[in-house]
């Protein structure tokens, strides 16, 4: 059966001319520390790499970019390392209620040692309410850390206003953009951002690789202390497969980007068209204001997981918020955020496009979709 | 998989000897158990679950295993049993098959409810 492939939102395969530009660096490369050529050669294939990243973000210069391990442990680093730079200027932080668990488990960790932690809400298309951030802000919160757009509903958030308050308010703004990152256009300079998580994978690159923007003089501190590499703010041996295959991600993403995200928006469309059709089914998220790529539903009477496993019987791979797919048995704190009931939450459904997806495949997604929520709702003892 | 994929005895019936309902749509899980009993064999048995696939397995399951039984055979059938004969579930998918055989003791309860009066 031919696998149709809707999560790139969870994992994304790597783009062939990524892998065949990096794979030199996966079989044999010096360590970029060591003076011989060898290990410079890799150090230049580093730096390539970043310069890369920084065209992707227009970042002011090379020194801003850090390359890590993970988006989650770019998040780490620019939540902790800057509160616990920075502890002099203030003890509070602040998120979105949507943003990703590997920025609010870590504020959360901030709280436990005595950080004030609070969550900005966020209205039923998910979008910041932007009184509240006001509200909340005091000048003694130093990181606030708003995502670009949110991976599990689409909706792309306002940051250049939010930067505007941010600054007049509070201290630095960090955006987690793995979901944006490749899909819209990001400037940090434009839209005032200080600190920002980009995903190689979610770039089509390797996994095992994540960067981190930090403005120019901005004070952050090392949270793993090590060999120092990375400005000290990362240290372990780097990873060159990974790193370049990360770069070489964003030069082609960003060089086929409006192509690429008008094309996914046009199949995006239409499957938003069709599937609203079927009784009882809901858009998640923004109806406008979100990305190219991203459709979720909700769906009545039904549950997630089921829908998951369902679907992929016919080689349709989605992804649900529902608890039962959580290692929790927690339904999405997003869907929660926007104000959906328990019993509306688990009922979601993810389709997050990418590269595989043509046109083409649109009539067989619809087709399983209603065959899927009408098989599971014979089911449901919620119709009577 | 086979159980998700082609539950037995999904339904209702009209009229049961016994009804069992537990869980809650709010926790992500509901199931509804019927019983048809003749001399206290189970003759027939219908569920309806709202859940995940483990839920809608482990109900179909645990019809499949009822069916024929006595009732106090029925009231033996342990969670275990369930997930055994589904060849087990993951340990965090181990409250489905709770559910499954709580709404069967529960339809079988209010069997012997019904037949007292």
């Amino acid at each position: 059966m031919d696998r149709i492939y809707l999560d790139h939102a969870s994992a994304m395969p790597i783009d062939t001319r990524v892998f065949e530009f990096a794979k030199p660096y996966l079989i044999d490369s010096g360590n970029p520390s060591s003076l011989y050529e060898f290990g410079q050669d890799a150090k230049v294939a580093i730096e390539d790499s970043r310069r890369k990243i920084v065209d992707l973000i227009n970042a002011e210069n090379e020194k801003t970019i850090i390359f890590t391990g993970s988006a989650t442990e770019s998040n780490n680093i620019a939540i902790r390392g800057t509160a616990y730079r920075n502890i002099k200027e203030g003890k509070e932080v602040l998120s979105s209620a949507i943003d990703h668990i590997s920025v609010i488990n870590p504020m959360k960790d901030l709280q436990k040692n005595g950080w004030i932690f609070n969550t900005i809400p966020v209205d039923s298309n998910g979008i910041i309410d932007l009184s509240q951030l006001e509200k909340l802000l005091t000048k003694n919160t130093v990181v606030t850390s708003i995502m670009y757009a949110n991976n599990e509903i689409g909706t792309i958030e306002p940051i250049k206003e939010i930067s505007e308050i941010v600054h007049d308010k509070g201290k630095y703004l960090h955006v987690d953009a793995t979901a944006a990152a490749g899909r819209i256009p990001i400037d940090v300079q434009k839209d005032g951002i200080d600190l920002l998580t980009l995903s190689s994978n979610d770039l089509y690159g390797p996994r095992g690789a994540g960067a981190l923007y930090v403005k120019p003089g901005l004070k952050i501190q090392s949270i793993m202390p090590g060999g120092g590499q990375e400005r000290g703010l990362r240290s372990g041996t780097e990873n060159i497969f990974v790193i370049v295959g990360m770069g070489e991600a964003a030069r082609i993403t960003k060089n086929e980007m409006d192509t690429e995200s008008n094309r996914l928006l046009k199949i995006r469309d239409k499957l938003i068209s069709e599937i609203i059709k079927i009784d009882e089914t809901y858009l998640t998220g923004h109806p406008k204001k979100r990305l190219p790529h991203h459709a979720s539903f909700r769906f009545s009477y039904i549950e997630g997981e089921s829908i998951l496993l369902n679907m992929d019987m016919y080689g349709i791979q989605i992804a649900t918020g529902s608890a039962c797919s959580s290692k929790t048995l927690e339904p999405s704190h997003v869907l929660l955020a926007i104000g959906l009931k328990h019993e509306e939450a688990h009922g979601s459904m993810v389709m997050t496009l990418g590269h595989s997806n043509n046109m083409n495949q649109v009539q067989k997604i619809v087709k399983a979709v209603g065959e899927t929520v009408s098989r599971l709702r014979k089911l449901s003892p919620l119709i009577k | 998989m086979d159980h998700f994929t082609n539950p037995r005895n999904v339904g209702i019936i009209e009229n049961p000897d016994g009804y069992g309902k537990v869980g809650n749509p709010v926790c992500g899980d509901l199931m509804e158990m019927y019983i048809k009993v003749e001399n206290d064999v189970i003759k027939d048995i219908k569920f309806k679950t709202f859940g995940c696939g483990s839920a809608i397995a482990t109900s179909s399951m645990v019809t499949e295993i009822a069916m024929g039984k006595t009732v106090d055979e029925a009231l033996k059938i342990t969670r275990n049993d369930v997930a055994n004969e589904l060849d087990g579930l993951p340990p965090q998918k181990m409250h489905c098959s709770n559910l499954a055989a709580d709404a069967l003791y529960e339809a079988i309860k209010d069997y012997k409810n019904k037949k007292k009066k």
